[in-house]
């Protein structure tokens, strides 16, 4: 498409009538579903060039809303009134073939995994160039030209050679540039984003939320975009609108929502929107280390049969110093090795080297026999509560499991877990009920209550409230810190996100590409950056100019 | 991707020790003697203690063991009690019909499976998915040579449009000739082959169907047969050609009933002349010749992996 025609285009367009016009818009849900309607009575409008941040908390009905408009959701999730109006044409009166048409040309979409979100066994060039393929008469030669075109619209580096790559020889942000310039491709009026950042790394993320704004500018498209993070829709948003539970509970532009919100709800959003400056921490006695970790190295790979494969270093010379009472984060994006080195100190992994001390034992490079006591002493919460506990046992099976594995009586084993059910805010009575019965904010309770039952002296929370709803995720910090103080715990908080971070962490250590940069207590690491690399993640994090209550 | 081939190559030698070792001990715990066999109804029990002792059959069975072993290690598979030929030499003679048998079988099935097992996948849960599997349970339960007697009696004695058995060489006979031949044996089977993969092909799709790749290419506005083609298909080749790997093993199985129904000359039929005559060297070379296939056909396919999915590298 020649520089002409965009023109023509946006102009035509006028920014007077919207690209988008969602009125009065119902979803039904299948029979059986919680409510009876994904969407209920909705109405808004995506202006050209504008962009519009549909925020909410899962199950609020915000995606369903993208994939209405999209005609992308599962045959049970029905439309059954209302129109939505996409450059004049209503969307649900068009027929299969006509969506088909209108897809790609006239509205694309990004979506949130990008790695999932591609097909893994085409050209990243090809997948772009099969938008062309299916909407355009252009020869296979103009076809890649333009395909090029848009791949160094995106700001691809070398994109002639990235072209021939697969979606695996891409890091996170390029594979979702692809993305972007795959939506691109043809131009449309209308793109919807579908939580495209949240699968990136805060710097990843800071650079394609500035390529979404830059786009949208030049080609004067309307942006839908999809978000749970008041951070980005602070970052990105020109109008907001609140959904809870299928309803629009308040829209307005963005000064108005994010400064003078109206609703209980989007109060209680914002409010639950972890802050960026650290909270007050309680002096801690630094004469009783519980975990103590010495040059601890982990080498992935490096053995080949006849020459030496690539070694990777997760873990290079880490030391840490966790004492009671005490919470320590580890912070970094993916890569850095945070994770690695949680697994190693609960010894999921096995350390390449190194000494990590448990009560006076030292843990890291004994055999698994030798191991066995010593697993009581430090436990773990993972990430994604929905696959961490097995979904045919009860939850009681599950927290008792780990005591009478060392012996504990079934009685003894079994009082104790309704006494933790109270502790971590659930009824004793649950006990008897299966995982998928409970929402994710009390899965992730009952794998706390889980890794207490063992009453370990360490804890580790391995991006343990990451998946979670802000409201959700500020109530199990709350809890975390809770189960600290009462149990004495010493805490090693892994996570990427320098809010939650701040909320909950005595002392805070940054790591990149498995080296230790910086370390320091978090308020002063905060306000106080040493490293180049905590700087560049400090000012990475969306939504700063902002004050979140909290 | 060479270290890896060799790797694997190096690593089918005790493979190929364990089970000499185990066809070994496995034929002389089985009853029955070939000394007997050959000394016929009416001998003395001198005269089959006699060839017993000719045969080396009296050694103590380590020593026999070894003495084989050696035998293989110079690469030679040993001489046929029977018709004194080398072992090797049989395989040579009789490797054609069963190869071309193979060959037709796994090409036949794998061009009806693969498409029905899409279609069922594609269409979950209609008429089409409720046939294709119906068909594959039945093909699963019906043993070769019932079906194969059944097609006979059909195609063969009642239609008369099929010869009822017999083998022709397309060397000798030409393409048709072989072919018309071929039509019975493959059809009987190649049906258990086709319920195998049909339902591995279904639920490899319809997992693929699931994939948030699939949802890009419907949002890019594709068509359904197009996804179905372009990014289904691929996508679900490793399981389906993993399962075809596997089923070899079904078909040498197979091979030796087909054979017989059909009185084709292949190794099927040597595997069973030899063991009704206790013919050793010859059932422990085939069963060898028949392992090292297995292994050498599931290297090729998970070699052929890299074709379908860039992301596996050796």
């Amino acid at each position: 498409m020649t520089d002409t025609q965009v023109a023509a285009k946006t102009t035509g367009a006028a920014a007077a009538t919207p690209v988008l016009e969602v009125r009065n818009l119902s979803v039904a849900l299948p029979k059986g579903a919680d409510r009876p309607f994904a969407v209920e009575d909705i109405s808004f409008t995506v202006g050209a060039r504008e962009i519009v941040c549909v925020v909410g908390e899962s199950g609020s009905g915000k995606s369903v809303t993208a994939f209405t408009t999209m005609g992308l959701n599962p045959k049970e999730v029905k439309p059954v009134s209302g129109e939505i109006i996409l450059q004049g044409e209503d969307l649900l009166k068009k027929s299969d073939a006509e969506m088909r048409r209108l897809r790609g040309e006239k509205m694309a979409m990004i979506f949130q995994e990008p790695m999932t979100a591609l097909n893994p066994v085409i050209k990243v060039g090809d997948q772009i160039r099969e938008m062309l393929e299916i909407h355009t008469d252009l020869s296979a030669a103009e076809q890649k030209e333009r395909v090029l075109e848009v791949m160094a619209d995106v700001s691809l580096p070398d994109h002639v050679k990235m072209y021939d790559s697969y979606p695996h020889q891409l890091s996170g942000g390029q594979r979702q540039r692809i993305m972007i310039a795959m939506a691109l491709a043809l131009e449309p009026g209308l793109l919807i984003a579908d939580e495209p950042t949240t699968a990136l790394d805060v710097t990843t993320q800071a650079q394609i939320l500035d390529l979404i704004k830059d786009i949208q500018r030049r080609h004067g498209s309307g942006v839908l975009f999809i978000t749970h993070d008041f951070g980005v829709v602070a970052e990105i948003a020109d109008r907001i609108v609140v959904m809870q539970k299928g309803k629009i509970v308040e829209q307005g532009t963005r000064d108005e929502i994010l400064l003078k919100p109206q609703h209980p709800y989007t109060k209680m959003l914002i409010g639950s929107v972890p802050s960026m400056t650290p909270s007050h921490r309680v002096e801690i006695d630094k004469r009783s280390p519980a975990l103590i970790a010495q040059k601890v190295n982990k080498v992935y790979g490096g053995t080949g049969l006849f020459r030496k494969s690539r070694e990777v270093h997760a873990n290079k010379d880490v030391n840490l110093v966790v004492h009671r009472r005490e919470t320590l984060g580890v912070v970094g994006e993916s890569g850095s090795g945070k994770s690695t080195l949680a697994r190693c100190i609960v010894r999921l992994q096995d350390p390449t080297s190194g000494h990590i001390e448990v009560e006076g034992a030292d843990i890291a490079t004994i055999s698994e026999n030798a191991m066995r006591p010593h697993r009581r002493d430090i436990q773990i919460v993972f990430q994604d509560p929905y696959r961490s506990l097995n979904p045919r046992r009860t939850v009681g099976q599950s927290i008792v499991e780990g005591p009478m594995n060392f012996g504990v009586s079934e009685a003894e084993a079994d009082s104790r877990a309704r006494e933790l059910m109270e502790i971590v805010g659930l009824s004793p009575d649950a006990l008897d009920r299966f995982p998928h019965q409970f929402s994710g904010g009390q899965r992730q309770r009952i794998c706390i209550a889980r890794a207490l039952a063992m009453q370990p002296k360490v804890l580790i929370a391995d991006e343990a409230v990451s998946a979670l709803d802000v409201s959700v995720q500020a109530q199990v910090l709350d809890l975390l810190d809770d189960v600290r103080e009462r149990y004495d715990l010493a805490m090693l908080f892994i996570t990427h996100d320098l809010r939650v971070a701040a909320q909950i962490c005595d002392r805070i250590m940054v790591m990149q590409n498995g080296v230790v940069v910086e370390e320091g207590e978090t308020a002063k690491v905060y306000a106080d950056p040493k490293h180049e690399y905590t700087r560049s993640l400090l000012a990475a994090a969306p939504g700063r100019d902002v004050a979140f209550a909290k | 991707m060479l270290t890896y081939v060799l790797k694997r190559v190096l690593s089918t030698i005790p493979v190929m020790v364990i089970v000499a070792v185990l066809v070994f001990l496995l034929l002389r715990l089985a009853p029955g003697d070939p000394a007997a066999v050959i000394a016929g109804d009416y001998a003395t029990a001198e005269d089959v203690e006699r060839i017993r002792t000719q045969l080396g059959l009296n050694d103590p069975m380590l020593v026999q063991l070894w003495r084989w072993i050696l035998q293989l290690a110079s690469g030679d598979l040993g001489t046929a009690i029977f018709s004194k030929k080398p072992v090797m030499e049989l395989i040579g003679q009789r490797i054609e019909p069963t190869l071309l048998l193979s060959l037709c079988t796994i090409v036949f099935a794998v061009a009806v499976a693969v498409p029905l097992g899409t279609i069922a996948a594609w269409k979950s849960g209609s008429l089409i998915d409720r046939f294709v599997m119906f068909f594959s349970v039945g093909g699963f339960s019906v043993p070769v040579f019932v079906l194969a007697y059944c097609l006979i009696y059909v195609l063969a004695m009642q239609l008369k449009i099929l010869p009822v058995q017999g083998y022709k060489s397309p060397f000798d006979h030409g393409l048709f000739t072989f072919l018309r031949h071929m039509v019975l044996p493959v059809l009987a089977l190649s049906v258990i082959f086709i319920s195998l993969i049909a339902r591995m092909t279904r639920a490899s799709v319809m997992e693929v169907l699931e994939e948030d790749y699939v949802r890009t290419a419907r949002a890019k506005g594709q068509s359904e047969w197009k996804i179905l083609m372009k990014h289904a298909v691929r996508n679900a080749a490793v399981p389906i050609v993993t399962v075809i790997g596997v089923g070899i093993a079904l078909l040498i199985g197979g091979v030796v009933v087909t054979e017989s129904v059909f009185n084709i000359p292949g190794l099927g039929r040597l595997v069973l002349d030899a063991v009704l005559a206790r013919d050793y060297p010859v059932i422990q070379g085939l069963i060898l010749f028949f392992s090292f296939i297995y292994i050498l056909i599931n290297l090729l396919i998970d070699l052929s992996y890299t074709l379908f999915d860039p992301r596996i590298r050796y």
